[in-house]
């Protein structure tokens, strides 16, 4: 089963199992994590679900696209190298992902 | 949403007491409404440390569920209805909510105090310490002879979806009735789905007040390009069945217009506007004037219930707004922020209204972002960037931005968005080039 392992801004980790398809904010928000908002459900419109990943675990991801680039560029908390929006990011069987989410989302 | 989705919530312990014993127990928050409003009021209260036991009662037979993706990605089948799902039953349970679907509140016996009891149509009674009503809007129908006909369909909540994802497979001709986000969305959406889509608009425009002028006639060149049928000035006069032998006379087989055209459709989907539930709350006597009319701190005019998101009348939050003037918005940000300030308020915090208004809307390639509200402008400024297909219109007030639509253009939106919350400029004169960044020339004055 995939595993997500939030940490927030001030160091708590969440570990949160989820499904194989599910985005991370899903995972996130359905359980509740509270460093996630995602008010527009995943639709590329908000940027409100950012997440900085852990370098060694970024090359499991898929590659950025235009509108998710685009978006960063307007995170409560600047981007970084290491940033994606959670809603892009797509739970596969074997993953075990690790990312920190910003002090803020708005 | 399917089957699996609706999984039967714990039953409302308290409730079920008051309902055997007959002597309610007028303990906890009532929420009325498991709409997007209800379930923040209900995070924001547990995440403020409120400890009195949460109902969130509905009248769908669903968990609560996100709305948005009924236009778009749930009707286009690329999301699953359990994706739409708020929270888990774990959550629900964990933070000590009762969920109540398929009750719908015919009456609220209320006290001076707060306190009360919601009546529901089945009989069941929810005692409450407090209410909030988060009860939403309904579709506006449109009374037309054949309205009653099969396959006239509306598009407000997953029942709506279902139904109408129900018959699209039988389906090659589509009139929607209404220019405006819904009826685009859906409109976009069955024509990816491979239907024969016609939009009929009654007004002279698109999308009504929400947009301008400009953005408006961006939106009808861009979907005629993409070749959606749009009507603008033109009604229905009545929808005509089919009256073929094996036909039945029940289903909806055409549109006529005023003029005595007559389009096929096998379905006609409606999306011209919603009306604000404030039946319950002029049941217990509240002030409602386009919505339940509420102060800043989302109380009612009995100074004890709260009422937020669609079917409330707020004074305006936008920093800059006339005073003593008020808005009712229909919109997830508004829903979010709104119950943000209700929970605040249920907790004996008194918290204005944080944020700019914010909007989006997706009809094919098209991204719709609009930040803050567009009211009163004087001035517009046009940022078009045709060979990346972006195009922003932004909205000045006396030289000072108040809003700005982006379309596939995310990073104006950001930058206005964010430009307003903090209260700065971006000066006109300098933003009509698309190739400077708006955030390089705001300004803090």
């Amino acid at each position: 089963m995939p595993t997500v392992h939030f940490t927030d801004a001030e160091g708590a980790v969440r570990d949160v199992q989820g499904n194989a398809g599910d985005s991370v904010m899903e995972t996130a928000v359905r359980n509740g994590v509270p460093g996630i908002v995602a008010e527009c459900g995943g639709s590329l419109s908000c940027a409100t679900c950012h997440v900085f990943v852990r370098e060694d675990c970024l090359s499991q991801l898929p590659p950025m696209e235009d509108m998710e680039d685009e978006m960063l560029y307007g995170t409560a908390v600047d981007r970084e190298d290491n940033s994606r929006l959670s809603c892009q990011l797509r739970l596969t069987d074997e993953l075990e992902l690790f990312v920190t989410t910003p002090e803020a989302q708005v | 949403m399917s089957t699996n989705a609706v999984e039967q919530a714990a039953p409302a312990a308290a409730a079920e007491d008051a309902a055997t014993s007959g002597t309610p127990a007028r303990t906890g928050l009532l929420i009325i409404g498991a709409s997007q409003s209800g379930v923040q009021l209900a995070v924001s209260l547990r995440a403020l440390g409120f400890d009195e036991h949460i109902t969130l009662l509905g009248d769908e037979d669903h968990r609560p569920y996100q709305r948005p993706a009924l236009s778009k990605e749930f009707l286009q089948g690329t999301v699953e209805s359990e994706s739409l799902i708020f929270r888990s039953n774990e959550y629900w349970a964990e933070h000590n909510v009762d969920l109540v679907k398929g009750e719908y509140i015919v009456k609220i016996d209320k006290e001076a105090d707060g306190s009360g009891v919601a009546h529901s149509s089945s009989g069941r009674q929810f005692p409450f310490k407090r209410l909030a009503l988060t009860v939403g809007a309904r579709a506006r129908k449109l009374e037309i002879e054949g309205g009653d006909l099969e396959g006239v369909l509306y598009l407000r909540n997953a029942d709506d979806a279902l139904a109408l994802k129900a018959r699209v497979g039988d389906a090659t001709d589509v009139v929607v009735i209404g220019g405006g986000f819904i009826g685009l969305e859906a409109a976009s959406s069955l024509q990816k789905m491979g239907k024969n889509v016609t939009v009929l608009e009654f007004g002279p425009r698109l999308v009504g007040r929400a947009v301008g002028e400009e953005t408006a006639g961006y939106f009808l060149q861009a979907h005629r390009a993409r070749g959606l049928d749009i009507r603008l000035a033109t009604s229905a006069k009545r929808f005509t069945a089919n009256d073929a032998p094996g036909g039945g006379g029940r289903a909806v087989a055409g549109v006529e217009l005023q003029d005595g055209t007559v389009l096929p459709a096998q379905i006609v989907l409606i999306g011209i506007g919603v009306i604000p539930n404030t039946q319950l709350a002029e049941q217990l006597g509240l002030a409602v004037d386009n919505g339940i009319v509420v102060d800043r701190f989302a109380l009612a005019s009995d100074g004890t219930t709260v009422a937020i998101g669609d079917c409330a009348n707020m004074p305006n939050p936008v920093p800059g707004s006339a005073p003593g003037e008020r808005i009712r918005l229909e919109s997830v940000n508004n829903a979010i922020e709104h119950a943000k300030v209700a929970a605040y308020s249920l907790t004996g915090r008194r918290e204005e209204y944080a944020g700019i208004p914010w909007f989006w809307s997706n009809q094919a390639d098209l991204k719709l972002q609009i930040a803050g509200l567009c009211n009163g402008y004087d001035q517009t400024v046009l940022r078009r960037d045709e060979e990346r297909g972006k195009f922003s219109v932004l909205y000045y007030r006396q030289g000072r931005i108040i809003a700005a639509d982006c379309v596939n253009a995310p990073l104006d939106f950001m930058a206005v968005k964010n430009a307003l919350a903090k209260g700065q400029n971006i000066p006109a004169g300098a933003a009509a080039d698309p190739a400077t960044p708006l955030k390089t020339i705001t300004t803090d004055s």
